[in-house]
């Protein structure tokens, strides 16, 4: 696809550098994960050398949506007549690849999609077919680009289509696409998620990673392949599987609580896992109580309770614990609890009287 | 009676060598099962504790009468076995495998519903499916589920399934079968060809449905409710209380943009007339209440 040429830059002198290569004007842009880099000041007109300069010992550093900037993109200055917006992505509802063409670029497409819906013009495709040149046309057709730019318009959705489906893309974003003074349609940014399920036949992907702003809590966990998510609350939680781990999050904030984190130890709860577990929420020094729901469904009862008893032998917990035990073999798993428990260790018969407890106690009221 | 398998479907695991399909292959054997086969074509003509193991789907389906498969071969080599199963006659194909790429998902399931038309397939990344006392196919545990009916349970979480299967079990409550579809962005099997199902199965009087965050599944759920069913709904949303933007361990559940939040699901069924609980204990006794009413 016609792209600008630009050089990435990760110091302001290596900025300036590209600048004289390339030849001003450029733009100066933030290369982080995030939309909305214009609007927080991370896209800067250049004029001459000494605007790059200024521009790049700005945005360098700059906090955009909690996304520090530590990488640049130099690039040659475009002429602008219109710009458009192109995309594909996943439509679940339908089964079907999506592919999104709008005259009104440049800015947010669920704006226009909001506003203006038949200002965006879609194509379904079917992933055990493709996108035929034929389909491609009468898509790009329907979408009221200026006439001088369809021909080069499915030029580029057809390869942006290639790219989505060979690239394991979640999504792929041409926004802008724009038309030039001289007639030729350019990309001029893009935007690409990728899905992490197709790492093992893209292994240049994991330099990528980076799917969220992680606070410290986050980062921890990720290191130890934990599903977390942190929260604003008092009450550490700990379950297996994501459903469990969501309603978990929900029945302490139903009974008065507020959630520390969401986390989600997945099927195996054994000792390694558990005290990874447990690392990352004592380490949150919000954490005031606990609470560490399992159903053990192909994950036995006594594997879940050694592996708690294990994990407490290796780290030190400052707060107090609820467990609550159910599934395959509990009764052997809570047999193996009952005599570690005190007043820093707890069980409790279901998940709603566990999740009572551990407000209480995160509150100090018992 | 139950839905989609019962005590006559014979399976084929594909992957039975692996650890995890032994393991859980041998678990549903145990349990009553009709496992008849398993696939490996490096270890065609070799045994699994008695069970034979074929080069491939077809000849597993000619020398066993086999009408079900279930996968457990790494998500790698997921494509190759969906479509193994639906070109060796296999017409329910459950896949339990997890980490699938979303690109091979929508490409297979287009696939079969272009070319095999009469294949169902469940999953991927799905606990599988429970028709107590009769057939368990995948990772549930058996002995939570208490067999007979009235409740069909179809849910979007496998934990949660669980929990839904276990809440009715300490009412005494029975099922006919329990459907684990899956959170993955395209599930072989929705929420709507399980209710659909359940409302043309007679032992079915009322259904349990486990939603969660993401997506639209439980809105198109609701729709279909309101406009095909007439026996009773009970439904636990999970991720009432997550923070937009975040993704909670399944790719499908995340509320973004301030779509597929968990109140605009629950607000699409209460107007379906389906009873919502906040937590899977409500919706359990929301069922308790439907069935003592029936």
């Amino acid at each position: 696809m016609p792209v600008s040429d630009g050089e990435v830059a990760f110091t302001v002198q290596e900025a300036v550098d590209a600048a004289e290569r390339l030849g001003t004007p450029v733009m100066v842009k933030a290369q982080v994960h995030t939309g909305g880099r214009g609007k927080a000041g991370g896209v800067k007109f250049a004029a001459t050398v000494e605007d790059v300069q200024e521009h790049a010992s700005n945005i360098l550093g700059l906090d955009i949506n909690g996304h520090i900037v530590q990488r640049l993109w130099i690039e040659k200055a475009s002429d602008i007549s219109e710009e458009y917006y192109a995309s594909f992505t996943l439509d679940r509802s339908a089964k079907q690849h999506l592919g999104m063409l709008s005259a009104e670029g440049g800015v947010e497409i669920e704006t226009v999609a909001a506003e203006n819906p038949d200002a965006i013009s879609k194509v379904h495709v079917d992933p055990a077919i493709g996108l035929t040149r034929e389909a491609a046309q009468a898509w790009v057709e329907g979408a009221n680009l200026n006439p001088v730019a369809v021909e080069g318009a499915i030029d580029i959705v057809l390869n942006l289509y290639e790219a989505y489906v060979n690239g394991d893309a979640d999504l792929v974003e041409i926004n802008p696409l724009i038309l030039t003074p001289d007639n030729r349609v350019h990309v001029l940014d893009a935007k690409v998620t990728l899905d992490s399920n197709s790492v093992f036949r893209h292994e240049d992907y994991a330099e990528f990673d980076e799917t969220q702003p992680r606070d410290e809590r986050e980062e921890a966990a990720h290191s130890k392949g934990l599903q977390y998510v942190g929260l604003e609350g008092s009450v550490g939680v700990i379950a297996n599987g994501a459903g469990l781990a969501m309603s978990t999050v929900d029945v302490v904030n139903q009974v008065g609580g507020k959630p520390a984190n969401f986390l989600d130890i997945g099927g195996g709860a054994n000792a390694d896992v558990m005290a990874g577990a447990l690392e990352v929420i004592n380490n949150d020094p919000e954490v005031k109580s606990i609470f560490i729901n399992i159903f053990g469904g192909i994950t036995r009862g006594e594997e879940v309770a050694n592996g708690i008893i294990e994990a407490l032998n290796r780290v030190d917990i400052d707060a107090p614990i609820i467990i609550r035990l159910d599934g395959t073999n509990a009764d052997e798993g809570r047999a193996i609890l009952e005599p570690a428990l005190n007043e820093k260790l707890m069980m409790e018969p279901t998940m709603l009287d566990a999740a009572r407890r551990a407000v209480e106690l995160a509150k100090g009221e018992s | 009676m139950s839905i989609f398998v019962d005590s006559n479907t014979k399976v084929i695991y594909q992957g039975l060598t692996g650890s995890q399909g032994r393991y859980y292959g041998l678990l549903n054997r145990d349990y009553g099962t009709q496992v008849v086969g398993g696939t490996n074509p490096k270890k065609a003509g070799e045994e699994v504790e008695g069970i034979p193991i074929f080069a491939n789907c077809a000849e597993a389906v000619e020398a066993t009468g086999a009408t079900a498969s279930c996968i457990f071969i790494p998500a790698a080599g997921v494509y190759s076995a969906v479509m193994d199963a639906a070109e060796g006659g296999v017409k329910f194909i459950v896949c339990i495998t997890e980490g699938v790429p979303a690109h091979d998902e929508a490409k297979f399931y287009n696939e079969l519903k272009a070319q095999y038309p009469d294949v169902q397939l469940l999953g991927p990344n799905c606990p599988g499916i429970i028709s107590p006392g009769q057939c368990n196919i995948g990772i549930t545990a058996g002995h939570i589920a208490k067999a007979g009916g009235p409740v069909g349970i179809v849910s979007r979480s496998g934990t949660l399934t669980y929990q839904a299967l276990y809440e009715l079990q300490q009412k005494d409550i029975g099922v006919t079968t329990c459907v684990g579809i899956g959170g993955d962005p395209v599930p072989g099997t929705s929420f709507i060809d399980c209710l659909a199902a359940f409302e043309a199965d007679p032992e079915t009087k009322a259904v349990m449905m486990i939603g969660e965050i993401g997506g639209s599944a439980e809105e198109e759920a609701a729709d279909f409710i309101k406009n095909h069913m007439s026996k009773p709904v009970s439904s636990y949303i999970a991720g009432v209380t997550a923070p937009p933007g975040k993704k909670m361990g399944h790719a499908g559940a995340i509320v973004s943009g301030g779509k597929g939040t968990a109140d605009a699901k629950m607000e699409a069924l209460r107007d379906a007339g389906v009873k919502v609980g906040l937590n899977p204990t409500e919706a359990g006794e929301l069922m308790a209440e439907i069935v003592t009413s029936l």
